[in-house]
This record gives structure tokens, sequence and C-alpha cells, in this order.
């Protein structure tokens, strides 16, 4: 069993709308684990429901095998940090990190270290007798860190703690918390509905998408095989096109065009997808060759270090991503090849 | 340009038609007439001195500020904790219940009186100074519901959550976390309503009796009878103390924050 059990969570406000249908999760101890997903996809539900905001209808939810679906959040104990930082006004930095471990009448001079020791961890030892609205946005990120932090929580939550800094900064700050959380070893569950920052920090990935998880995956094989339509189109597919399946890794389009794929897929699968980035506009290959479609350019849009083309094909409009070696124009017919081995089903 | 000069003109206008009066009385005040006249004679202070030896003016002003205080003590109470249950929880009806917390604020002050006055005195037979308590405490109430409840729905309700998630139970959170961040709301109610208890007419009126006398009551009592300038001398006196209040109000809070 694994350190953190979520089983068949159901969540509803109404009894009639579900906001997280029959959810299951595992997260394995030392991990952080993302929820993506667009908003409304019940992220942030799954994770008020980790740290007992809110009680779900049904389900389970067991950490180091211990139930704690009816644990009031006051016990649960596990750190959070909120999208808005949530640092408490009337107190300095020293005292809002030390808040939690003065409620469990810890002695003064355990604390004085303790809070001593995570401000040093997130760089906040010259800020102690500030008080929150004197810092910077980054600044009151690391405090909400640190208090959460410093109670030594089996977990630490995190619901969107970037998305209120500006670009560079929330680079800056996800190193920081991938640093820290690796450091301490912290099991950790982090909302986010940004693909790029979601990868670039997590162990594992759950894609949400109405109440359910779509997949849970490493960044790696989310990014390289997702396996729904949904997962694709969030996380960057956007050329979608019907086939019919043949064979064992043979496809056929609308217009009679053999697609082959080096891979299996399931066989109720009937989608293809494939990242703009991996279609390409090939010369000296005939148009009824298997894998390739021929077009006419419609729109062509300039995106720094690449052009990204829009082309009208039998099988629907396709977007190409192609570096500037060749420019084409609108209207110019071309041939685009959909390699084999990175064309996806869903 | 000439627009705005005209409407210089019409709100100096309008201040004049405001103040001006407030002015004549301060002036009548230091008069050496036995009646209100103005111009004035000559200058004295002896009407300030009247009005303290004057005991139904002393008795009832003290009076008026117990009142006054202990009806915005309970309505603080009462007020603060309704506040927060309107503004954090999602209550069936809860702007209706809004509404009707304001409504003596709404209702004139004459019918909110009689109806304390059928209520408290003739239904339930309320000893008078307990019923005069009654009665300004639901003056007071409604002051501090909103001037509180608008404090509470500014403040981030996720530093709540996140005192909840380090082990306060919701009890010690309100205590360690909600008040200590609204108390500039809770001392702006306070002075509202301590400011509109204690200037109160129609329920004083209405809710006093033989030897339980309110300051407003009784200044009109007085007034019945003598027209002299002590009169002037008290509302001065009131004047200012509603002068210092908002001051505070306005060096603490800033009074927009309040309106």
């Amino acid at each position: 069993m694994s350190y953190v059990e979520l089983k068949d969570i159901r969540v509803s406000y109404d009894h009639k709308n579900d906001i997280l249908k029959d959810l299951n999760l595992s997260i394995e101890k030392g991990e952080l684990v993302s929820l993506l997903g667009p908003s409304g996809c019940g992220k942030t539900t799954t994770l008020r429901v980790i740290a007992g905001l809110i009680n779900p209808n049904d389900g389970e939810f067991l950490v180091d095998s211990q139930n704690l679906t009816k644990v009031p959040v006051h016990k649960r104990k596990f750190g959070m940090v909120f999208q808005s930082y949530a640092l408490f006004p009337h107190l300095t930095i020293r005292e809002n990190v030390a808040f939690g471990l003065k409620l469990r009448k810890e002695k003064k001079n355990v604390i004085d270290q303790k809070v001593k020791d995570i401000l040093a961890i997130t760089g906040l030892e010259e800020l102690g007798d500030r008080y929150p609205k004197q810092l910077s946005g980054g600044q009151r990120q690391r405090v909400a860190l640190a208090r959460a932090l410093v109670i030594e929580p089996k977990l630490l939550l995190l619901d969107e703690p970037l998305s209120n800094l500006d670009a560079k900064l929330r680079v800056a700050m996800r190193i920081e918390i991938k640093r820290i959380q690796s450091q301490l070893g912290i099991t950790s569950v982090f909302v986010t509905h940004d693909q790029e920052e979601c990868f670039s920090i997590s162990d594992k990935v759950a894609v949400m998408n109405k109440g359910i998880i779509e997949q849970f995956d490493t960044p790696e094989e989310i990014y390289k095989n997702p396996k729904t339509e949904f997962v694709a189109r969030f996380i960057g597919f956007e050329n979608f096109f019907q086939l019919t399946r043949v064979e064992e890794g043979k496809y056929k389009a609308g217009d009679g065009t053999i697609f082959l794929s080096t891979r299996q897929w399931e066989t109720d699968k009937r989608t293809g997808t494939i990242r703009p980035d991996d279609i390409d506009i090939v010369t000296g290959t005939e148009p009824n060759e298997n894998n390739t479609v021929s077009g006419t350019v419609k729109v062509r849009t300039f995106l720094g270090k690449s052009y990204q083309y829009e082309i009208e094909t039998p099988i629907g409009a396709l977007l190409v991503n192609e570096s500037d070696d060749v420019i084409y124009q609108v209207g110019d017919s071309v041939t685009l090849s959909i390699p084999a081995h990175k064309l996806i089903i869903v | 340009m000439r627009k705005q000069i005209g409407l210089k003109i019409f709100a100096g206008l309008v201040f004049a038609f405001l103040f001006v009066p407030l002015l004549i009385i301060v002036v009548t005040s230091f008069g050496t007439n036995s009646t209100i006249q103005f111009p004035i004679q000559g200058f004295t202070l002896d009407w300030y001195g009247k009005v303290f030896e004057n005991q139904s003016f002393v008795n009832s002003f003290l009076l008026s500020l117990q009142i006054a205080f202990w009806g915005t003590v309970l309505a603080l109470l009462v007020g603060v904790p309704a506040a927060y249950s309107l503004a954090r929880h999602s209550i069936f009806g809860r702007n209706w219940i809004k509404s009707f917390f304001l409504s003596p604020t709404i209702v004139p002050g004459l019918v909110v009186g009689y109806s304390l006055y059928q209520f408290i005195v003739i239904q339930l037979q309320f000893p008078l100074i307990q019923g005069l308590l009654l009665g300004h405490f639901l003056i007071c109430l409604p002051y501090v519901i909103r001037v509180v409840g608008s404090t509470i729905e500014q403040l981030d309700g996720s530093i709540e959550e996140v005192s909840w998630t380090l082990g306060c139970t919701k009890l010690q959170a309100f205590m360690k976390v909600v008040l200590p961040n609204i108390t500039s709301g809770i001392f702006a109610s306070f002075m509202l309503a301590f400011i509109n208890s204690f200037n109160n007419i129609p329920v004083s009126q209405f809710l006093s009796g033989p030897g339980v006398t309110m300051l407003p009551t009784s200044l009109m009592n007085y007034i019945e009878y003598n027209y002299d300038p002590s009169v002037s001398a008290l509302s001065v006196i009131l004047m200012l103390g509603t002068v210092v209040l908002m001051f505070v109000i306005e060096k603490t809070l800033g009074l927009a924050s309040i309106s």
C-alpha cells in the first residue's frame, strides 16, 4: 500500500452533480505529485479533501495506513500553502512561522531553534521581524512555505502557490520549492493549471478533468504518451483526426490514407494525434504514400524560433511548426509527413 | 471655469446652511442674557457651569452614557459572532437576514420606539433600565453587524483555513486570527453605535419613565419650560464630544471606511 491513498472519493455539493467522481490516487512517500487540470476540474477540491477542509460524501483517505477520513483538519496537521499566501497580517514573519509550533505547546527554545532553522532554509533570516505587508510576493511565498514546513507535516499541500508571482520569479520559486521539498524529503501534493510548471517540479502528475483523473503518470510519460484526447489536448497536442482501425499498427483516415504506427494501441482508440512540432513538411514524396497528406497553407504565424503553419488537408486542418530554413507562403501546396513513431492514438 | 465657480458657491451655501445654525448655538452659549438671543450682549462661561449644576442633566447624562456603553457592548457580543457567521457561512436566506438586521436604521425611529414600547413595556412589562438597555442594544446591533461584517468580508478567508491546518480549532482560529484582524471594524462600530445610541431620541423617549430619563429627553423637558443658554451650552458640549469621537475614528480608521 502507498503512503497516501485516496479511495473512491466522491464529493458533491448538491447531490446532483459530483465535483469528484470516485477518485482514486496513490502517492508514495517522499514523492511530489501534481494535480493538473483546467479550472473546475476538481484539483483544488481534491487537495481540500486531503487537507480536511472538505468532507467527502463517500470514500476513504489514508496516510501511512491510518484512516484519516473522519479526522478534522486541525488534527491532521498537514502543511498547506495557499494561492493568496494567507499570512497572518497582525503577526511578524517569525510569529507567523512559529504559529503552528506554539499551538503544539512546544518549549520556547525548541520553537526558536526550529523557526531559525526553517528561516535559514527558506532564505528569510533577515526578515524575521518584519510584517507580511512589508514583503514582496516572492518573500511572502517563502514565509507561507516556511510556516507550513516548520511543523514537520506528514504531507505538504500546495494550492497554486506560484500563480500570483511574475513569470521570472515563478521559475525561480518552483526550483526553490523542489529543492526544499527534496532536501526535507517531504511527501507533497501540488495543484496547478500550468503544464510547464507542473512537469518541471513533479515526480508524478495526475491530469484531471471533470472530477476524474484522466491519467496518472510521470511527466515524461504524460508528455510522450497521453492516454486520452483530453490529456493530449491539455498538454499541447493540437492536431486530431478520426481513424478506423485496419489491424494492429495500421489505421485508415477518412480520405483513405493509410497511417502506420510503430506502437501498440488499445483496440477501441480511434483518434490520431500529433504535436505541431512532430509533423514534417517534406518534398520529393508522393502524396499518396503512407503517413503523408497533402494540403494548402492557410495561415502562417511567426513564433520566434520557428513558424507555425495552419494547413488545410483532406483529414482536417493541421498545425505544423517548422524552422525558418524554408519559408512557405500562404497558398503554397505542401506535403506533410506524420512519422509512424510520433503518431499517438487516443 | 465659470461652471466650477458656480459649483463652489453652491457648495459653500449648502455648507453654510448646515453649519451656521450650529455656529449660532455655539455663540449663544456664551451670551449673558437670560434667554437665548443672537447676537449676544456680553460674554460669560456661566451657562456651562449651570449645566453641571443641573442635577437632572448630570443624572440623565450619566445614564445615557451607561446605557449607550452597555447597549453597545451587548450589541458587540451578539453582533460580532452574527456578522462572522453571516460573512463566512452560506446560511439559507443570508441576504434576507442581512437586510432584516439593518431594518432599524431604515424604519423611522418613531416606529421603532413605539413598537419597542408596545413590546418591551406593555407586553413584557420589563423594568425601565433593562427595557432601555434592550432598546438601545437593538439600535446598536445594525451598526455592529454592518461594519464588522464588511471588515470580515474583506479579510482573506484562507488565513482561517491555514490556521486550522496549523492546529487551531475553529474557536481558536476566531480568537487568534480573525479577532486581531477586525479590531478596526469593532472599534469603528463601537463608536458609531455609541454615538447613535447616545443621540437617539424616540427609543429613549418611549422607554423612559419616572426617575429614569435619558439626556435628550431631559433636554427636551427642560426646553419646554426654560429657554436659557444652558441648553446651548449643553448642545456645545455634546457636539464637542461627537467631534472628538469622529476625530478619533478618522485618525484611526478614516471615516470613509465606515460610511
